[in-house]
Formats: structure tokens, sequence, C-alpha cells
């Protein structure tokens, strides 16, 4: 029992309320009050005699809803939560519009501005915080901002930008956070074109990953709200009125007023002063109390075990534990930080946000699902099976069971996809056992499900040897998950454990990493020491591309035992055989970008070999096709151009839209890029084949994000980076690996990620398959973070390969490698 | 072929027109036919195309004792003729090198028929 329960017990009310502890709070917004309430709640109105300072001439108001106010929705009445009669119906003494200018922790006294002052027993440092203003050339104007600026924290600013913007045609936004995106929400209906600009790489850093920010802004260009990010305004310009703002890569945008949303500062100054610990905000503990034991701080302006809260939830937590705490009702109670779970709603967009945003160690588990189309993005990072973070965007449907596993750590399902959709039960037609046994599976080679299922039952053992015996799976490959899955069934229990399907290539019984290592230590050369060091000497025909492109990868050509009759054909003679045994004939032509001299040599080629088909390519190319193998010097001499790699399984090609160079929308020089990441990278070998692409925009004209490697220019000069991106047999959306700054940089991040690929990959193995089997975020682990330090020698791998390029077309036009390298059969008399 | 079908051994030059381990086709005596030399030592020779597509055999990858294909990838025994998966096959030519490395393959005469 407290002394102040005693003093009630033991003494009448007229005593009583002489003794009554005084309690000030100073700070009359969502903190203050609520505490107060809590207080109340707790009997605190019989234990104190309260005082409240505010700086506001108004009674406390829910300043969530402000944007509601700004946009005409809600009334300012609407939004208050205690009105001023509230203050008298509890005894609470409202300073309201009295600002605080010390405290003098001696005394116990408050000291106002107009020279009153108020003595305490307790103090409630609830002061908040206030909008940051960044030191931008053009903004302020003496002590605060110029005509024209504003900032978005109160009523009397809500009413100062609505009766601005009546004579305004455009209004821009700085900050792309929350509060900046509610101010726009609410400027949009004032007649106003509405720009967000934001400094950093994404709109709502604090909340949401890249690819979250970039889904939102989506959505809101589709609303019709400017979106502008990576700028950072350097500039207000404009003499009198405002003109626009000028931004740090020499970019402008035209504007008559702006709004500052760049964030809060809490106001920590008067803690400050009178000697209380402030770091970010007044260092509070668990029982939110300063150092001294009579002065707590509860809000945005109480930084708590690092911790500084700028949402509501954690402001309700610490206002409950205050209260218990200094009414005595529960003195144990303690305040641990706030698990933060969020739910939002911006500019009518939901959002959900709770814990991590992104994944902080390769162990953590993560989830992700993306429709930009329809502005839906999720995520959710799982650490050792238990829900540690997670991003509901545009669909929040799950937030409730989410939440419930982030607060109470309530189990989660095996089948994680329940974690972002609410699964039904599976649906007869997609289920493989329904189907019916005519159904073809493999559509390279025809193979029914009957079919298989017979092989199967026929006596072949193993996945491998089904797809053996019925071709099933050997075509594109696409459908061998179907394939497996058919086998299973149809085996029961009984199938062999298949050890080939863990071999790198089928003759060698090994995996690749103990094939590297075994072509290290015994220092084999071509695959026929391979062959006969490591299987038994059995030469088989199968696997002889993929050791080649291995022994390439691993030795230098002074090295290498170069066996040309363990090339595949396309790889002889430098060019792609056709169904007819012809060849095709793809100049390089780096980056799609050609020439009229260039166009007229392939045209006259064209002309004197009497090509059958003249056909531009998937990949932004030109392509001869029919072309005899005899043929294939002269017409290469006569061209006079490189090899455009169109055969191998190896670097093809980089497509590239126009970018800034023409376009409109462009953003970055992707002519540019796409030549130079061509030219450096052109015919280096992989385990197979590797298409690029660079694109000017998010437009994404040239494909960028569904290509092995993609380089897509965003706004501020910089370059996101996908992997693992298809539009073949397999269509997938490529995972951004990171976001840089220069050519360069896409270089570098492009040459580590090759050589990783082609070190670690299965032969045949596209990106598709190996970025989500290796996993994105081990992969940025490796080759943008570098963790295992090998990101140098990566580089330095890459680098000796290209170094070692040698133009074939040219080379071997002038000079066969081999005998009869390009003979048509040979005409014995 | 039928059994009651003369043989004839042509002559197509030195083994040194294949490079090892690769195949070449040749046009002799209305044949066209792919040579193959092994690198186990010693040739193989096939008709020229494949039974599945017409594929030029001559181009595929050559191991010990059969070809693949450079179109589909079938893979063809040098010993019989078949496919490995499958029941259509090849004609196999009895072929020899002789002692100066010459190529020696036998098939039915020019002006038969």
């Amino acid at each position: 029992m407290t002394t102040a329960e005693r003093d009630h017990l033991a003494l009448g009310d007229e005593f009583e309320a002489q003794t009554r502890q005084k309690l000030v709070v100073i700070g009359n917004g969502m903190a203050g009050a609520r505490t107060v309430e809590e207080i109340l709640a707790r009997g605190g109105g019989e234990m104190f005699n309260i005082t409240v300072f505010g700086d506001e001439p108004y009674g406390n108001y829910n300043r969530i809803l402000l944007s509601g106010v700004l946009s005409g929705e809600s009334d300012a009445s609407d939004i208050f939560i205690n009105p001023l009669d509230w203050y008298t119906d509890n005894d609470i003494e409202l300073r309201a519009g009295a600002r605080v200018s010390h405290v003098d922790r001696i005394a116990r006294l408050v000291h106002a501005e107009d020279g009153t002052s108020v003595a305490y027993d307790k103090l409630i440092v609830a002061t908040g915080s206030r909008p940051f203003i960044p030191p931008i050339d053009g903004v302020m104007n003496g002590h605060g901002p110029r005509p024209g600026i504003f900032v978005f924290r109160t009523i009397d600013d809500c009413n100062a930008i609505a009766n601005y913007a009546q004579g305004c045609a455009r209004a821009a936004v700085i900050g792309g956070g929350l509060l900046g995106l509610e101010a726009a929400r609410g400027l949009l209906t004032h007649g106003v074109e509405v720009h967000v600009v934001e400094a950093g790489p994404h709109l709502m850093g604090q909340q949401l990953d890249a690819q979250g920010g970039r889904i939102l802004a989506r959505t809101l260009r589709e609303m019709g709200i400017g979106v502008h990010c990576g700028s950072a305004t350097v500039q207000v310009t404009g003499e009198d009125r405002i003109t626009g703002l000028a931004f740090k890569d020499g970019t402008h945008l035209e504007c008559d007023m702006v709004v500052v949303a760049a964030g809060i500062r809490p106001n920590a100054e008067l803690a400050a002063q009178c000697g209380l610990t402030v770091e970010r905000a007044v260092v509070v503990d668990d029982q939110l109390r300063t150092e001294d034991p009579d002065i707590y701080a509860v809000g945005e302006c109480a930084q708590h075990r690092s911790q500084v809260y700028g949402l509501v939830a954690p402001l309700w937590e610490q206002a409950e534990v205050l209260a218990d705490h200094i009414t005595g009702t529960d003195t144990s109670a303690a305040y641990e930080g706030s698990k933060l779970a969020t739910k939002l709603k911006v500019m009518g967009v939901e959002l959900a946000v709770m814990g991590l945003k992104e994944p902080e160690s390769d162990d953590d588990e993560v989830l992700q699902f993306s429709e930009p189309h329809r502005g839906i993005y999720k995520t959710v990072i799982l650490r050792d099976g238990v829900l540690v973070g997670a991003t509901l965007l545009g669909d929040v449907s799950k937030v409730s069971f989410l939440t419930q596993a982030f607060d109470k750590g309530t189990p989660l399902p095996d089948d994680r996809l329940q974690l972002l959709f609410d699964v039904g039960p599976p649906t007869a037609a997609v289920s493989i056992a329904d189907l019916p046994d005519d159904t073809q599976i493999c559509n390279c080679n025809g193979v029914s499900k009957g079919q298989i299922a017979s092989c199967v039952s026929g006596g072949a053992a193993s996945v491998g040897a089904v797809m053996k015996a019925t071709r099933a799976g050997t075509g594109c490959g696409s459908c061998k998950s179907q394939v497996i899955e058919i086998v299973e069934r149809a085996a029961g229990g009984d199938l062999a454990e298949d050890p080939s399907a863990h071999y790198y290539v089928p003759g060698v019984p090994m995996p690749k990493a103990a094939l590297v290592e075994a072509i290290h230590r015994l220092g084999l050369r071509s695959a026929s020491e391979v062959f006969e060091a490591l299987a038994d000497g059995r030469d088989d025909p199968a696997s002889k591309m993929g050791l080649t492109s291995l022994l390439r990868t691993i030795w230098g050509p002074e090295d290498l035992g170069d066996e040309r009759d363990a090339r595949y054909i396309n790889d002889r003679v430098h060019a792609n055989i056709q169904r007819d045994g012809t060849f095709s004939v793809v100049p390089g032509i780096s980056g799609g970008v050609t020439s009229a001299d260039q166009l007229r040599r392939i045209a006259d080629v064209a002309d004197k070999y009497e090509v059958p088909m003249i056909k531009i390519t998937g990949g932004q190319r030109i392509d001869l096709l029919g072309i005899t193998k005899e043929n294939l010097p002269r017409v290469w001499k006569d061209l006079g151009m490189r090899s455009g790699h169109a055969y191998g399984k190896s670097f093809r090609t980089v497509k590239s839209c126009v970018g800034t160079d023409f376009c409109r929308f462009g953003v970055g020089d992707a002519i540019a890029l796409g030549v130079e990441m061509e030219e450096r990278f052109k015919g280096i070998e992989a385990p197979a084949k590797l298409k690029l692409a660079v694109a000017g925009c998010p437009r994404n004209c040239s494909e960028a994000m569904v290509k092995d490697i993609g380089a897509v220019a965003v706004e501020g000069g910089r370059w996101e980076v996908y992997i693992g991106g298809a539009a073949g047999a397999t269509v997938r959306k490529g995972d951004v690996l990171c976001t840089v700054g220069s050519h360069a940089e896409v270089l570098t991040i492009t040459g580590r990620f090759m050589q990783y690929y082609r070190e670690n990959a299965r032969w045949l193995e596209r990106t598709y398959d190996f970025v989500p089997r290796i996993g994105l975020e081990e992969l940025r682990a490796i080759v943008v973070d570098d963790r295992d330090g090998i990101a140098a020698r990566l580089g330095a791998e890459m680098a000796r390969s290209i170094d070692a390029y040698v133009e074939p077309w040219q080379t071997e036009a002038a000079e066969p490698a081999t005998a009869n390298q390009f003979a048509a059969p040979i005409a014995v008399a | 072929m039928s059994p009651t079908e003369s043989l004839v051994e042509y002559s197509l030059g030195s083994v040194e027109q294949i490079p090892l381990g690769e195949g070449r086709a040749f046009q002799v005596a209305g044949h066209d036919v792919a040579v193959f030399r092994l690198r186990g030592g010693g040739i193989a020779t096939t008709q020229a195309q494949c039974p599945h597509r017409a594929g030029p055999l001559a181009d595929g990858i050559v191991g010990l004792d059969s070809i693949v294909c450079p179109l589909h990838a079938w893979r063809l025994s040098f010993a019989t003729g078949a496919a490995e998966v499958g029941d259509c096959g090849i004609v196999v030519y009895p072929s020899r090198l002789d002692d100066d490395g010459e190529i020696l393959v036998a098939l039915t005469a020019a002006s038969e028929g």
C-alpha cells in the first residue's frame, strides 16, 4: 500500500485533498492524455491533484486521424478523444496553450513561459515529438518555414495546408513514410496534383522492404500520385512564391507548395535541460522512470531499451505500466518493450506489419508472395519455426492469424502456404492422381501418364530409369516434377533411391563438389582423363558436354587438354544445328545495337548464300537460318563480325531497351550498360545458357525481370540486379539480388554471381532452378555481402575466363581447328 | 541389306581425315555413311542419318561403343545399330583400318541395282 492510499484511508476528505500528491503531466497529446486516463482508471483521481500542460489550445485529439481532417472526411471535432469537459469532470487542471519553459528538480517546480509555476511530487514528461525539417536550402525563413511550406502534425497545420492549397496547382510532399503518405492522401481532395518525394530508395522504408515499397509506389501511381524515390531534395526554388524542388541529381520538380513530412524528432530538450539522461530521447527503465524516481517519461519522447516508438500501440502499453506503477496498483508491473504489430491504412491501401521486415540471418526462413498488378505483397519471416516478422500489403486477410502467431508464438502449419493464403481443399483437377491415363505429361516427347506408370509396372525401378526408357522429362525438362510424382505413385514404396540424381553428369558417379575437388586434386585436364580416373575408364558420351564445360571453367586455356570431340557439335563449329542438319548463324550485335553498315553486310551475305530465312530472334539479334556447315567459315568472313554465341551453354545475349538515349521514360542508360555487359561476358561458358537484359526503367520493356540476370534502372541513378528469372519452358520473375549505383557495380555483381553459378550449378541447371535451390539470401550473403570472403576470388576467376576469351569465328574461319571441321560429306571417287 | 547382296570393301582414304574421337560423313558408291574414329582405337561406320528425324550422325558425340545423335540425343549402338530405347535402329557397316591407316568400309556395290 502506498503512502497516498494509507492517507486516503486514515484521513477525512477535506484534509486529504490538501495532502494528495501533486502530479504534473507535461504534454497533452495522445501519450499524456492516455496515461492520465489509465491513472484515473486505477483510482488515481483520489491520490493525485493532476495538472496537465498542453501546447495546443485544445483538449487532446487522435493525431492518427489528422489526414481525415485534411482530406475533409472528418471534422476536427470528430477526432477529439477528450473534450475540455472531461478535464473539469475529473478535477484536472488543464493548462492548454501554456508552454513549459523549464523544470526545477531541486525545488520540484514546473515553470511555464507565462511566468507561472506549478509544484510537483510526481512528474510525467509526455512531450511527444515534432516534425523534423531537413536542412534544405530555401525552406526556412527566420525561425519558421517560409510561406508555402508546411509541416503536418497538428490541427492548425491541417487548416493552414487546406487554405493554402486553394491557390495551388501542384503540391509536393517531402517524405515517403507513413506521415508523408497520409499528408498526400489528405491533399488529394484539395484539387492539387500531388507528388511524393522520397530521398530513400523506396516508400515506407521503416515498414517495407524494397519490393513492398515498389509495389506500394505502383499502386499510388495508379491513383494519380507522382512518386519520386531516390530523390534527395537540395533546394526549394522560387523567390516570393515557391516554384519547385531541386534534387541532388540535378532534376527539378515544379510545385507551388510543399509539405515536409521527413520524420519526427522527440521533444527531449526539457528533460535534457533539467539534467535527465537523453540519448535519442529521454531514457527510461521498465517502469517508464527516468533516473529521477519521481519523473516518468512516456510515448514518443521516451527511449526504452534503446527503442523509441512512433506508433500508437506501444504508447498504450507504456501508459498502462506507468499507471500501474505510479498508483501502486502493481509496483512490479514492467514494460519490456513492444512487439510491433501494426495494421495501417495507407491511402486506402491496407498494410499490416509486425516484427522484422527483412530476414536478419541466413537461417531465417522467408516466404514471399508478390503480385504487383493487384498491389499485393506478402512476406513472412520464420526463425526456428517461430514467426518473427510479417508484412502484408494490399491483402491483410491473414492478419489475425499472423498477429496471434506473432504475439503468442502459436504453432504454425507445416504447409507454409497457409501462412500467406487461405488455402481451400485441393481441387480434383490439379491432383496428378486424378488425371486420366491418356493425359500427355511430357509435351516434348509426347509421353502420357499411362505410359510412365506402365513403365514402372514393367520393372523400371527408378525415376532415372523411367525417364531413360520413356524419354519423359528429357526434353525441356519442365514436366520433370510431374514425372517424378507419377513414378513415385506408381511405385508405391518400392522406388529405388536413384543415386545418379545427385551426379553432376550421369557417367561419373559424383556430385559436382566432389567432382571438382577430384579434378583439382588429380589434375585432370580432359574428359578422357576424368573417365579414366573417376569412372573406371568407362567413357560416356552423354557426359562429355558437361565435363567439357566444367573443365573449361576450372582450367585456363593453357592448362586445358582440349578434346574437341568431347564438345557438342554446336561448340565444334560455333553455330546452332537445326533440324535439317544445317546451322543458324547469329552475328554478335552487343546489346542489340547495330548499324547500317552491319545490316548491309548481313543483307549481302543473305543474298550471296541464298539464306532461306532471316529472323529477328527473341534476344534482339539477327539469325541467318539454313547455312550449310561448309559455308560457315565463308559466311563469317563475309560478315566480318564476331560470333553472337547463340549456340552454346554459355553467356548468350544482353537485350536492352533504348534507355535514356531516346526514350522519354528512361531513367538509366540501358544501351551503354547492355553493350558493356555483353562485350565483357560474351561467350563465357556456364552449366546452362545465360540470357541477360537491361531495362532503362521499371517498365521492363527488355524483359530484364525474367532473365537469368537482369538490370533494371530505377529513379535516382540506381540499378536493381535481378537473378533467376525465366520466360521459357518455365516462367519465373527474377529476384532482386541487390540495388547498386553504377554500371561498374552491376558488372562486378554480375561477374561474381555468374562465377558462383558456374562453380556450383548442376549441369544444365538454369538459374531459375539454381537461385531457389541455393536461396536468394544465401546468394546475397556470398556475392553481395561477401560473407565467406570469396567475392574477390570469384571476380578474379571470372576475369581470367574473360581474358582467355578467343573470338571463334574469325579465328577458325582463318584456320580450321581440326581436319574437315566444316566439310560437307566427303565424296569418295 | 539382304544376306544375298554381295559386299565390296571400299577405301575412303586416310583416317587422318577424321579427328580422334569425332565422326565425318562420306559419300561412297551411292551410300551416305558416317565414319567414327574411336578413342579406344579403330573405327565404326553407320548410315549417315539417324532413323528418328534424319539427324546427321557424324556430328554426334562418340562413345566407345555408341553414338549420340546431335538432334535429340538418341543413343545408337555401334555393335548392333540398335537404339538404346525403342525398337528402331541404324545400319552398321563392317569397317576397319588397314596397316597404313586407310579406312575400309564394306558396302553393297555401286553398280548393283
